[in-house]
């Protein structure tokens, strides 16, 4: 069980916004004011449509962007005020990313040993050259990998290969906090199935905690503990996976879960999508995220928040 | 053709691509068949020779390509047989295709209007009034709002979903007798995705149109297909209609795919897995493809390819367990739960066609 008190907190995302080309015509509010936090040990999972921010809001928190506002607060430290370079080569030690495209995100020129020690060479993490090659190489068995795959270049593996090459390197500075924005969409169904295993056994064991982003609705469901939906940059809603499912207050996380297609033809036959207009988020009211529910949080407006009392005390709308 | 319902008749198709590392042999030997107005889907990981397939159709492989023997029979002629220029005529009018990226698949420097007519413009010597008059029909029909004021915008001032729509009525402009539609809505969001498969199940029950759907996700192949096709390495290992396949699987391959897809009832800590992958097409293994990743493998799979065992008159699988002298296995729970459901619902269907029966005997007395 993962502990949902305050000490247990690991990342604060506090009215972040992330806009880009700020003062000119053609401003994008990628993200816009949003808040949540992460607990240690736990896979907090980001689902949404493409354009909803999730993939904003996760290399926002990782720092590759300067947020316009809001604050980042990892492991009791405000990313934005990390100084020293110190600070920083720590921070970064702390929080890895693994990516979508294996095939984009390993240099074809680099051999995988080096890919993978990469961090460990900056950080100087291996004493001499037989550490740095037993360390590799004790990573590539950690992901389900051959030792001898090490002096290897990328293009010979598969992509489910190359994504737990990924893996390895994200795990060769042994960090607490690792971003996945959507490992495994690229991946045959066969493989998704093991490097979500994978993901899952290195989080048992390391005490990972795990930010995943991702569209497939059914794997974030299965993966994850706490889910966020994210829409046209805001965060609607924050439940456990359980009780997201169980009760979809949000009639856009509603939607967005009757349009998982589910592998039963009888339930295909029968479907019902829930249909959902946007405009309803921008009807002038004054929203912000509630807790109208021990961890279930909806974004609402005063008048709002008898309806959705009343909706959890109701049967899911989700077809059975 | 063999049967009068067929549109399309594949028969012991077996392709081979040239490289310089030797002969990749994608297809070894699939037949099958697509009937008037069904959706037939072919679901299978990378590499197991979907797309080689129905590219094989429309007559678009790669250079490199050897036809290694079988046929493809459309309206009793052998597409393998034509030259480029007969394709030409058949491609776009007779049999069209979808293809998975909308943005790739349409010309950004060309408007709409003129890509949806340019297909009548071509196989029909429509004019281009008429044409254009026909294009912006289509454009309502898949559902483009303010069509009229739109025919003349390019691909990029439209969103992914419309992008599609767009790459459909192409498709669908002549009417054509065959639609393949290659992931077509893999690139789309869950919401436009259901959309769009909407979109294609109307269209189709307007124009009667047969399709073949390519897809890695059962979960679309649920709701779209009738029938199904299971490929593995370059072969069809099982296919039945859709419920036998989803219900009734036989092939091990079926089970672990259909295991490894998480449902939203799915927890634990493990999710079942095939391990290993897909084998090298190169140089292919004896026996049974799928045998070094089956945990169910028989000593005879590593020796001998196993024939189509008939389950049903719709339901053929290709593998040694079917055999009468094969050791009897379980499957997987989640299988044999599925199975259950499959036994709950032909019994159904068995009572409910006595009952007609009794009814059809009660008007006749």
């Amino acid at each position: 069980m993962i502990d949902y008190s305050d000490e247990n907190k690991i990342l604060q995302v506090e009215h972040l916004k992330q806009y880009f080309n700020v003062g000119k015509p053609d401003e994008v509010k990628a993200v816009d004011d949003i808040s949540f936090d992460v607990y240690r040990g736990e896979t907090f999972g980001l689902v949404g449509e493409s354009g909803s921010g999730k993939t904003t809001t996760g290399r926002a928190i990782i720092h590759l962007y300067e947020p316009t506002s809001g604050k980042i607060v990892f492991d009791g430290q405000d990313v934005s005020k990390l100084r020293t370079k110190q600070q920083k080569k720590h921070f970064r030690r702390e929080m890895q990313m693994i990516f979508q495209d294996p095939y984009a995100s390993l240099n074809p020129r680099m051999k995988v040993k080096d890919i993978v020690a990469e961090g460990i060479d900056i950080n100087h993490l291996a004493k001499d050259d037989a550490d740095r090659s037993k360390q590799v190489e004790d990573l590539l068995e950690t992901v389900g990998l051959n030792r001898d795959h090490s002096s290897r270049y990328p293009h010979e593996f598969s992509g489910g290969q190359r994504q737990r090459i990924g893996i390895a390197r994200a795990l060769a500075v042994q960090p607490q906090f690792i971003i996945a924005d959507e490992p495994i969409s690229a991946l045959d169904v066969s493989i998704q199935a093991q490097v979500v295993n994978l993901l899952k056994k290195l989080q048992r064991e390391r005490n990972l905690t795990y930010l995943f982003i991702a569209h497939d609705l059914s794997m974030v469901k299965y993966i994850s503990d706490r889910i966020g939906v994210m829409h046209y940059g805001r965060m609607l809603e924050i439940a456990t996976s359980d009780e997201i499912y169980a009760h979809p207050l949000h009639d856009y996380t509603a939607s967005l879960l009757s349009a998982v297609p589910v592998p039963d033809p009888e339930y295909e036959r029968a479907r019902t999508q829930i249909p959902y207009d946007a405009s309803q988020e921008f009807d002038g009211k004054d929203r912000k995220l509630v807790e109208i529910a021990p961890h279930h949080w909806i974004r609402a407006s005063e008048d709002e928040i008898p309806i959705y009392k009343k909706r959890l005390t109701e049967p899911s709308r989700l077809q059975k | 053709m063999e049967n009068a319902n067929d549109i399309l008749e594949v028969r012991n198709l077996k392709i081979n691509f040239k490289t310089y590392a030797g002969t990749v042999k994608a297809i070894r030997d699939i037949s099958f068949d697509l009937r008037k107005g069904e959706t037939l889907a072919i679901v299978g990981e990378s590499g197991s020779g979907k797309s080689v397939t129905t590219r094989s159709i429309m007559g678009l492989n790669a250079e490199n390509a050897v036809i290694d023997g079988g046929t493809i029979m459309y309206k009793d002629q052998d597409l393998l047989k034509k030259t480029r220029k007969q394709m030409d005529q058949i491609r776009g009018r007779d049999i069209a295709e979808i293809f998975q990226d909308p943005m790739t698949s349409l010309d950004p420097t060309m408007k709409i209007g003129k890509q949806i007519a340019e297909p009548l413009i071509i196989h029909k010597g429509m004019k281009r009034e008429k044409a254009y008059a026909q294009a912006l029909e289509m454009m309502k029909l898949v559902g483009i709002d303010n069509a009229k004021e739109r025919i003349n915008d390019y691909p990029h001032q439209f969103s992914g979903g419309m992008r599609q729509r767009i790459v459909i009525a192409i498709a669908l402009v002549n009417y054509p007798e065959i639609l393949i539609a290659d992931e077509p809505t893999t690139a789309l969001d869950v919401t436009i995705q259901a959309q769009i498969l909407d979109l294609m199940k109307e269209l189709q029950a307007k124009t009667n149109t047969s399709i073949i759907f390519i897809t890695h996700d059962l979960g679309v192949v649920a709701g779209m297909a009738d029938r199904v096709a299971v490929m593995y390495a370059g072969k069809i290992v099982e296919y039945g209609t859709v419920d036998e396949i989803f219900y009734n699987p036989k092939h091990p391959y079926t089970w672990g795919l259909l295991n490894s897809m998480p449902t939203m009832d799915t927890s634990g800590t493990e999710l079942p897995s095939i391990p290993g992958t897909p084998p090298d097409l190169l140089d292919p293994p004896k026996g049974d493809a799928f045998a070094a990743r089956n945990q169910y493998a028989l000593e005879i799979d590593t020796k001998q390819q196993p024939p189509f065992f008939k389950v049903s008159d719709t339901h053929y699988a290709a593998t040694w367990l079917l055999d009468p002298r094969a050791p009897k296995v379980t499957p997987p729970d989640p299988i044999i739960e599925r199975q259950k459901h499959y036994a709950q619902l032909t019994h159904e269907a068995i009572d409910k066609s006595r009952g007609k029966h009794i009814e059809e005997q009660e008007e006749q007395l």
